[in-house]
């Protein structure tokens, strides 16, 4: 089956090419195939299937990725709304 | 920092090393594991389900063998456990709070900084000659491979995002094919992440309905057997919406029209209010238009929370969809509550 894939257009990632060395490394982190090796250059292929997860960003040592990364969670940001300080994946603690 | 304890259920011995002993962990899935994991996916002592921190052996691991990261929620443990059950070799598990390595990662406790210190407290350097260590994955968004290795000495390679795929990627030289880089996120997967969405769910409605059954008694003449009837209505919403937006949801996510969570728990909410309304004897037109509202409102917030849970959603993308559902969710239960209210005092 097709990858399921969520809003369109709302991801904050960029790729900075004339930072780019070509390593690689993001696309071997990335779980959502977002960036793809194009004669021999990194690029974004697949931007909406981004889940702003920030592995390309955090293990790039050029920054060459940017992305404002966080957790896709409902809950966790209705936690924060209530200034509770419990999130997502940590319940009780 | 400790070195792990030889007291866990799992450890089944000591390895004499260079830097001392080091507990060997069981290559055997024990019923008292599969208890434990079935407990912690309905919610029980999920928290508190670690092991501790530090550095294990599998099998007859020697100097050269692989060295495996991971965390210390035990489910996450013994699933890298069971995969590498035929290799040799060493496991670094990191202080998560006993959270699995992918949540973890994303709050940073995965880290950099946490495996930098596990790797010079277990003086990992003096029991292996190489210096390779193999990450899940999915522990990319919390550690900087480039600083880990200026700061260790040792080079972070990314393994599969399936422990399971860990012997096919030491047999490919340490290559991960490209379907061993994506998560998926698969129907088993979400069946078992259903009972932790109906619990929250359960323990968020039960106060609820014990609120509207204090309701119907005071409003009901203080009768019980009226407010048990009168009670029946909102009962069977609350647990509709819960069936709707918690299990069905989840579990036919890639069929539901729409991409915001939402959507597809509007979509099944209004599907099972459709189902709910003929049961429902003699309702008027007020309990129909309640049904008809309120329960795909609670459903379509339900499913929202599964975002957390799901694999492939971002933060801005639940931000925009919290910015239009959330009040639309609000609005719709206030709106058939409203309606419930009206009916019943004028019933």
């Amino acid at each position: 089956m097709r990858p399921m894939v969520y809003l369109k257009d709302v991801v904050t990632l960029t790729h900075i090419p004339e930072l780019c060395s070509g390593c690689g490394i993001c696309l071997s982190v990335c779980p959502r195939e977002v960036l793809q090796r194009l004669n021999g250059k990194v690029r974004i292929a697949r931007r909406d299937a981004c889940i702003e997860c920030g592995a390309c960003q955090r293990n790039c040592p050029h920054g060459a990725v940017t992305v404002k990364a966080g957790v896709g969670c409902a809950s966790a940001l209705i936690n924060q709304m209530l200034g509770r300080k419990k999130a997502c994946c940590v319940v009780g603690d | 920092m400790r070195p792990p304890r030889l007291d866990q259920p799992f450890v089944t011995g000591v390895i004499k090393t260079a830097a001392g002993p080091v507990p060997r962990v069981s290559k055997v899935f024990s019923g008292t594991d599969r208890i434990g994991a079935f407990k912690v996916r309905w919610g029980i002592r999920r928290t508190r389900y670690r092991v501790d921190a530090g550095l294990y052996a599998i099998g007859e691991p020697t100097a050269e063998s692989p060295v495996f990261v991971t965390a210390n929620y035990k489910l996450t443990f013994d699933l890298l456990r069971r995969a590498i059950a035929s290799i040799d070799g060493w496991i670094l598990v990191l202080d998560t709070l006993g959270i699995n390595v992918w949540c973890a990662a994303g709050k940073g406790t995965f880290g950099t900084d946490e495996l930098v210190e596990r790797i010079e407290a277990s003086r990992l350097a003096g029991i292996v000659n190489h210096r390779k260590l193999i990450l899940p994955q999915l522990g990319g968004p919390g550690v900087a491979g480039h600083e880990v290795k200026r700061r260790s000495g040792f080079q972070v390679v990314y393994g599969p995002v399936e422990a399971e795929e860990i012997p096919l990627f030491l047999e490919k030289g340490l290559k991960a094919k490209e379907r061993m880089r994506r998560k998926d996120f698969g129907f088993m997967e979400r069946l078992a992440l259903v009972p932790m969405e109906v619990v929250p769910a359960v323990r968020l409605g039960l106060p609820v309905a014990a609120g509207l059954f204090a309701l119907c008694f005071l409003l009901g003449g203080l009768s019980l057997s009226r407010a048990l009837e009168c009670f029946a209505v909102p009962a069977g919403a609350i647990g509709t919406s819960i069936l709707a937006g918690t299990v069905l949801t989840p579990v036919l996510l890639p069929w539901l029209p729409g991409r915001a969570f939402s959507v597809k728990g509007l979509v099944t909410g209004i599907l099972s209010a459709l189902l709910l309304i003929p049961l429902v004897r003699g309702s008027g037109v007020l309990e129909t238009a309640f049904l008809l509202v309120s329960i795909p409102a609670m459903s379509a917030y339900l499913a929202m929370n599964f975002t957390g849970s799901s694999t492939f959603t971002s933060l801005s993308g639940v931000k925009k969809e919290m910015r239009f559902a959330l009040p639309l969710e609000i609005g719709g239960v206030g709106a058939g509550l409203l309606m419930w209210i009206i009916a019943l005092l004028g019933g």
